[in-house]
């Protein structure tokens, strides 16, 4: 107790102590993280169907229709597109559509991966569509960077840009980041082609083709070479720290070797 | 030991000096007057960025290969792994993973021409803002402006040796724009490339191009530009005692070899802790030319974006009627190529080439000028010179409008749309405003050397009057604000003379006069002596 109170007042204690509330704080994100994603792995049911419809009625129907026949200029029909589709929009959160706009912006997703899982059930039950990819499909280690580079230049970086930093479309719309893309979702939306993106089936790229271009995306995980990368969106942004960092200081020093001393 | 030092230094000195003769130009350099203030430096900048530039350069040259000879890839890079690529590119992979050091002098070199453009164009804008290119300096002008477009020329070409999808495209754009030239345009495009684009002469024509022949000119007139700062000694901010006649500062030995001297480290020090913590042009992301993919977020380095940004703005159709790309005998005139990247740029760097000789010409003042203006004292250059600023970067924003659109999730084509009216408003509106601003801040200062400063005490008189107590400008505060030239718009002689006969010659002095007045009409003229009696009068 005596050493404690001795130790309160020295220099470093603040930094001591912000260092283990910020150790806390990690801790406890690691945990809800990691229990959430424990939470993605739960198999599911047999009823998964009748499950899904209960869900789709309550929370999709509105647009979409109770059958999934869709409504003109409200909503597309659902028939046919598949799990892999349903597991793509709803577990990226894109849908439900929190508001209709050039696109539908991803955000936290609102259902838990057995309810995501039972809604693609329901949706694969009404016609064939693409399934859902497995784990070894998706898996960016058994996949080639180097292919993924070539395929990815070809296919989808005049969208997405070099690395898959995002990009502009017309009219509002956009090209999101894949870089906190999960692999799983990167392949559906190949496959299924979601708003403004065109569908690559797999006899434009191959299943391994998709699996290479996972890795190089998941390549860029291990950050830039050069230090710090600017949003990776070129020379733009090299430019305008040049002027504004780079100028910048060096004409701060200007004013400083400029001020007379006397 | 101090004396032997001694001994030892002015014996050496001696020596050389009996046999080169070197001491009158020494004693003529150390005792140079220099006038003080920290834009000066702006100068002094581009140059030091230069010589990183040269040092930097030289560690690259001995590793890269300007070759477009094809190889396969086998090195530590993953994501390049077995891909096909030309020496030039594989060479630069080379030295930016597997040459120690390689990659952080790779970015001390992009980040020092990212630097040098831009300390070239605000040394031009303090040049140009404080009229120091008025007479007898109009050749220097000349030169500085030579230097910025060869700065251009050393970047675009430096930006596309490594032979990456990002710089390929780039060049396809230049070719395009070169191509867009009715009947030559075809003509300099293979004599450029030697053939059909891309071909394989460019690489080591650029690189010839951006290691000896345009460094070897930036050399050349930086010793010319510097040689008539000499000659014609360096201008100064207006103060007290400096005069059209006179240089007022502090001799380059010591006081500016020891400042100068230490600014080199200081910029080479911004520029290497930058380097070494902000990735520049990572080719690997990029990866080797192609002629067929072209990324989002495409863009040349800052000072190309203009021209994009012209490319980007022109329309192919106007109000959806006209189109702006002419068939005329069976030639293709493509006006929306030509106007926004060859007519645009030629009219907007022709003006600036032959600014100080239309100002000149416009407003008659011809005699030489040694002491800056101040912008304010000057409005309508200052406003002309904003406006200029205020069109270039709506250039420039265009050439961003995706990274723009997606930053700020607005639709890139409206952005598009307001930058296309933007281009022409706001520079008109930028110019009525800084002239406003200029006019206010010249009342002002009259203002002041009228009726001094403001205080802040409050007195109350014995009949009750409350008056604020202000203090009067000291002589050297009233000198900076009274002591710039007042010149009155053209007065020119009637049109018809008192037989009534028409004047020969009298449109073009009407032109003129219409001139002077665009320059002089509206001013604000500095308080004479006499108005400060009288305002001394009025007071107390």
């Amino acid at each position: 107790m005596h050493s404690l109170a001795r130790h309160r007042y020295h220099r470093a204690a603040p930094v001591v102590l912000v260092l283990l509330l910020l150790g806390l704080i990690a801790g406890i994100a690691a945990a809800v993280s990691t229990a959430s994603s424990a939470n993605a792995a739960t198999t599911t049911s047999a009823d998964d169907v009748s499950e899904g419809q209960k869900l789709f009625a309550a929370n999709c129907a509105s647009c979409h229709g109770l059958g999934a026949e869709g409504q003109d200029g409200v909503a597309p029909s659902l028939i046919g597109v598949g799990a892999a589709a349903v597991d793509f929009q709803v577990g990226t959160g894109r849908m439900p559509m929190q508001a209709s706009g050039p696109q539908a912006i991803a955000k936290r997703t609102q259902f838990s991966q057995a309810e995501i899982s039972q809604l693609a059930a329901f949706v694969a039950s009404l016609g064939a569509g693409p399934a859902i990819p497995t784990a070894e499909q998706v898996d960016p280690a058994l996949g080639d960077a180097a292919n993924g580079m070539q395929l990815f230049r070809t296919n989808c970086a005049m969208c997405h840009g070099s690395v898959g930093g995002g990009g502009a479309l017309s009219q509002g719309k956009f090209a999101p980041n894949l870089w906190e893309t999960t692999p799983t979702h990167i392949y559906e939306a190949m496959l299924t082609g979601p708003q403004s993106m065109p569908v690559f089936n797999d006899a434009n790229i191959t299943s391994e083709g998709k699996r290479d271009i996972i890795s190089y995306l998941k390549a860029q995980d291990e950050g830039s070479p050069g230090g710090l990368r600017l949003g990776t969106i070129g020379p733009v942004a090299e430019g305008l720290w040049g002027w504004f960092l780079v100028l910048g200081l060096v004409v701060a020093s200007t004013v400083w070797i400029g001020a007379r001393s006397s | 030991m101090g004396a032997r030092v001694n001994a030892v230094a002015g014996g050496t000195a001696n020596w050389v000096d009996e046999r080169t003769s070197i001491g009158g130009f020494v004693k003529f350099f150390a005792r140079k007057l220099f006038p003080d203030h920290w834009s000066f430096m702006l100068g002094e900048v581009a140059l030091y960025s230069f010589i990183v530039l040269l040092l930097s350069g030289v560690f690259l040259t001995a590793f890269f290969v300007p070759s477009m000879t094809i190889v396969t890839y086998d090195g530590p890079l993953a994501t390049m792994q077995g891909v096909e690529m030309s020496e030039a590119f594989a060479s630069t992979l080379h030295m930016s993973f597997e040459v120690p050091g390689g990659l952080l002098m790779r970015q001390i070199h992009h980040w020092a021409a990212l630097l040098f453009t831009a300390a070239i164009l605000t040394h031009m804008a303090r040049i140009f803002f404080t009229g120091a290119f008025r007479k007898p300096r109009e050749l220097n002008w000349l030169v500085g402006f030579t230097l910025m477009i060869l700065s251009l020329a050393a970047g675009f070409s430096g930006y596309s040796l490594p032979d990456d999808v990002l710089s390929g495209n780039g060049l396809r754009i230049i070719e395009g724009v070169t191509r867009s030239i009715p009947i030559l345009g075809e003509y300099v495009s293979y004599w450029m490339f030697g053939g059909e684009f891309p071909g394989e002469a460019l690489i080591p024509r650029l690189f010839t191009m951006h290691i000896l022949l345009v460094p070897g000119l930036i050399l050349g007139l930086i010793a010319l530009h510097l040689f008539l700062v000499f000659l014609h000694k360096h201008t100064q901010y207006p103060g007290g005692g400096r005069t059209h006649k006179n240089v007022v500062g502090l001799p380059l030995f010591p006081v500016y070899t020891a400042k100068a001297g230490g600014f080199f480290f200081v910029v080479f020090g911004v520029i290497a802790l930058v380097s070494a913590v902000f990735t520049i042009n990572p080719v690997w992301n990029y990866g080797p030319y192609d002629p067929s993919p072209v990324s989002a977020g495409t863009q040349p380095d800052w000072y190309m974006l203009f021209i994009d940004g012209g490319l980007r703005l022109m329309p192919g159709w106007l109000f959806d009627v006209i189109p702006t790309e002419w068939e005329l005998w069976g030639y293709t005139i493509p006006m929306n190529v030509l106007v926004p990247a060859v007519i645009m740029p030629g009219l907007f760097f022709g003006f600036l080439a032959l600014y100080p000789w239309i100002e000149a010409w416009a407003t008659g003042d011809r005699g030489e000028k040694h002491v800056l203006d101040r912008p304010r004292n000057v409005p309508v250059r200052t406003s002309l010179g904003v406006a200029i600023i205020t069109f270039y970067v709506v250039l420039v924003l265009e050439a961003c409008n995706d990274i723009i659109a997606i930053l700020f999730h607005v639709s890139l084509n409206d952005l598009t749309l307001f930058l296309r009216v933007a281009v022409f408003v706001l520079p008109v509106l930028a110019y009525l405003i800084t002239r406003r601003i200029c006019l206010g801040l010249q009342r002002k200062d009259r203002e002041l050397v009228l009726h001094g400063k403001e205080t802040g005490r409050i007195v109350r008189h014995a009949h009750g009057e409350y008056v604020e107590v202000h203090e009067p400008l000291d002589e050297h505060e009233r000198w900076i604000l009274v002591s710039y030239d007042d010149i009155a718009p053209l007065e020119i002689a009637p049109e018809y003379n008192d037989r009534g006969v028409r004047r020969k010659g009298y449109k073009w002095d009407r032109f003129k006069q219409g001139l002077s007045r665009f320059y002089f009409e509206h001013r604000i003229s500095p308080v004479t002596p006499q108005e400060l009696e009288e305002a001394k009068h009025a007071h107390h």
